[in-house]
């Protein structure tokens, strides 16, 4: 006993020798971060909770209408109309709605917890390999970049696979990038709100059971709140019954209104999984047969029991992105979040060029300039130059490199926004991503970022952001869609957007 | 204090740091090969810059086995309808406490990877990445400059 105690001490005492000693030894650059977690450095737009174990979009509102909605409506049935129909008619009935009722919240905070299967973005390395052999296809030095597409044949389907500007890869098969979330998804479905996810490989068999057993449920207490209205109406008229429990009026009124959209959309993903398709192609028609004779689904496994159980019962592919991993702390995963930032600004290659250490008064003055923009472009910009201001006084040994990191990203995001687009829109996309930026580059090398960059600039890549694109009306983008049908890089983030908003219009 | 530029580079690129620490000279990247659906297979080409160090048949050797470990995680049976069913029926609570067959079978990968780097790459001045570190889109191979430590396998 007093053994096991003074060694647990030593081992105290040695783990605090070892912390202290490696200490010095360190650099004031690794001291600055101690260890991070990778999910803390996320280039996405999401959301993480519980230490990197649950993972959202970065708009969650409607999820909690969604929560507060099936919260409501449940907790009122179960204290309203289940007492008197325990009693009337049988017990079993809060038995079958209590289970209905934790599978459908067990299947919601699934869909909504997990990655989705997100791709992680390419390491510089990989980014330049693909980069030389893009060069090498297209012979050379084309001042402007053909369009970048790749082709496979799959199971004797030929299919065009786009580069992903912001995560440098060529898409995967059936994988899209969602503009909300700023993420290469595998198999993406849609950007659901109502989960506050988006719906892909690794998160779809949980979102088809959610709306499957939310139908049942909203069908289920449907029919026993009427239920439980007759039965008192038949005691006791029916205008008394309705004063007797208010609250079936309200569930029916909420049951009535959801059940038509919850049906329906379960019914069209019963279809969709049965022919082994996702939202996204069968609204593009990706595979029907009005594109040709010979278009058929590659990816269907020839029959719907099969396609089924592959969609339900298959083996779970596993999260791509570590991310509770440690960082170390100078990994390569670290750079791909300023690279996705640089196509922001077509100026960036110059500026970067200049974040050297001689440079220093040409970065004060970018700072000024830094300063300024927002504040002429508007009011609200404090939070630009507040994120930045702390990072940078904060670290006093890593000061110079970091002015220099900070104002160099800093300005592309303020600069290029007002010939672009409104200047609400413009101060949002600066915010969200100046925090981000201001962390990657605690970490990234300041020298080796120019070497990263200056290839990706491309001009195709400065029109579409994806940021800017989800906030015109779904009516909008599908007439955009036609007019911009032949440009590649915005067609298709322009169409994602335009099935999201059919998305949404049919499940409304 | 401060590590040069090419140093650092140099330490950052793998966990591995324990074999040998020569200048990374390139890397290679084998692709996806999507021709038989959305499973993980990658392309068996050998690339012709690991020519001077590998011969082909021991690449592809590697290539095929891991081919055909993926193959497993992601064949559709009845052991793996059994799993989807029983975690359907818990509400998919039970993932929180049972690791997948997927997770079983990346970890018998991540041990043959190892493997394969001690057996065979890192004598001949090569290093294999696990696919799962690279969003299993590519398998990296690193090549260092320096082989005459290594040489002597």
């Amino acid at each position: 006993m007093h053994l096991g105690v003074s060694e647990s001490m030593r081992e105290c005492e040695y783990s605090q020798i070892s912390t202290r000693s490696s200490t010095p030894m360190e650099t004031p650059y690794k001291k600055k971060t101690p260890k991070k977690k990778k999910w803390e450095s996320f280039p996405g737009r999401n959301k993480f909770y519980c230490d990197g174990r649950i993972m959202m979009a970065k708009q969650t509102g409607v999820f909690y209408l969604t929560l507060v909605l099936i919260l409501v409506t449940c907790g009122l049935f179960f204290t309203f109309d289940c007492p008197f129909l325990a009693l009337q008619l049988t017990p079993v009935i809060p038995v079958i709605g209590g289970v209905l009722f934790m599978f459908v919240m067990g299947t919601l905070l699934r869909t909504s917890f997990t990655d989705p299967g997100v791709l992680p973005r390419a390491t510089p390395d990989e980014a330049a390999d693909l980069e030389r052999q893009i060069d090498v296809a297209n012979g050379s030095t084309g001042y402007r970049p053909p369009p970048r597409t790749k082709e496979v044949v799959i199971n004797g389907q030929t299919v065009k696979l786009k580069y992903c500007f912001t995560c440098k890869i060529f898409r995967p098969p059936r994988a899209s990038h969602c503009s909300l979330c700023d993420n290469c998804v595998e198999r993406f479905d849609h950007h659901c709100p109502w989960v506050g996810n988006c719906v892909g490989r690794r998160n779809y068999r949980f979102f088809y059971m959610f709306i499957l057993s939310l139908s049942f449920l909203t069908i289920f207490i449907f029919a026993f709140v009427i239920t439980h209205i007759i039965l008192r109406s038949h005691q006791s008229g029916f205008l008394n019954a309705l004063k007797d429990s208010p609250a079936s009026v309200l569930e029916v009124v909420v049951c009535f209104f959801s059940v038509w959209s919850i049906v329906g959309l379960s019914g069209f993903h019963t279809y969709l999984i049965s022919s082994n398709q996702t939202t996204n192609e069968d609204i593009k028609g990706s595979w029907s047969s009005k594109r040709g004779k010979d278009n058929y689904n590659p990816y269907s496994h020839g029959n719907i029991f099969t396609n089924c159980c592959a969609a339900l019962c298959g083996p779970l592919p596993p999260s791509l992105i570590d991310r509770r991993g440690f960082i170390q702390s100078d990994a390569p995963q670290l750079a791909p979040p300023t690279n996705g930032i640089t196509m922001y600004g077509a100026t960036q290659s110059q500026q970067s060029h200049m974040c050297d250490q001689d440079q220093c008064i040409q970065s004060t003055k970018f700072v000024l300039q830094a300063a300024a923009t927002p504040l002429l472009q508007q009011q609200s910009s404090e939070p630009v130059i507040l994120t930045a201001s702390p990072e940078n006084g904060g670290t006093l040994p890593g000061r110079t490199s970091l002015t220099l990191g900070g104002p160099c990203t800093s300005l592309p995001l303020g600069q290029p926004t007002p010939p672009t687009s409104t200047p609400s829109l413009s101060c949002h996309e600066a915010t969200d991503m100046l925090p981000i930026h201001a962390h990657s580059h605690n970490h990234s090398h300041p020298l080796q970022e120019p070497v990263a960059h200056h290839h990706f600039l491309t001009p195709e890549e400065v029109p579409s952001p994806p940021g800017m694109l989800p906030c015109g009306s779904p009516l909008g983008h599908s007439h955009t869609m036609q007019a911009g049908f032949y440009n590649p890089a915005s067609q298709d983030s322009l169409h994602e957007d335009s099935v999201r908003g059919l998305v949404k219009l049919s499940s409304v | 204090m401060r590590q040069s530029p090419k140093l650092r580079f140099c330490v950052q690129t793998h966990s591995l740091q324990d074999l040998q620490q020569p200048a990374v000279s390139s890397k290679v990247f084998i692709q996806r090969d999507y021709s038989s659906g959305t499973i993980c297979k990658f392309q068996t080409k050998f690339p012709s810059e690991l020519e001077s160090r590998l011969d082909k048949q021991q690449f592809e050797e590697t290539i095929l086995a891991l081919n055909n470990l993926y193959a497993e995680a992601e064949k559709l049976g009845g052991k793996s309808y059994l799993e989807g069913c029983l975690a359907c029926l818990t509400a998919y609570t039970i993932f929180l406490c049972m690791e997948t067959h997927y997770e079983k079978v990346l970890k018998k990968i991540a041990r043959y990877i190892k493997d394969q780097n001690e057996k065979v790459y890192a004598p001949r001045g090569l290093l294999l990445t696990d696919p799962i570190e690279r969003g299993l889109r590519v398998v990296e191979i690193t090549i260092f400059e320096d082989r005459s430590i290594g040489s002597g396998r």
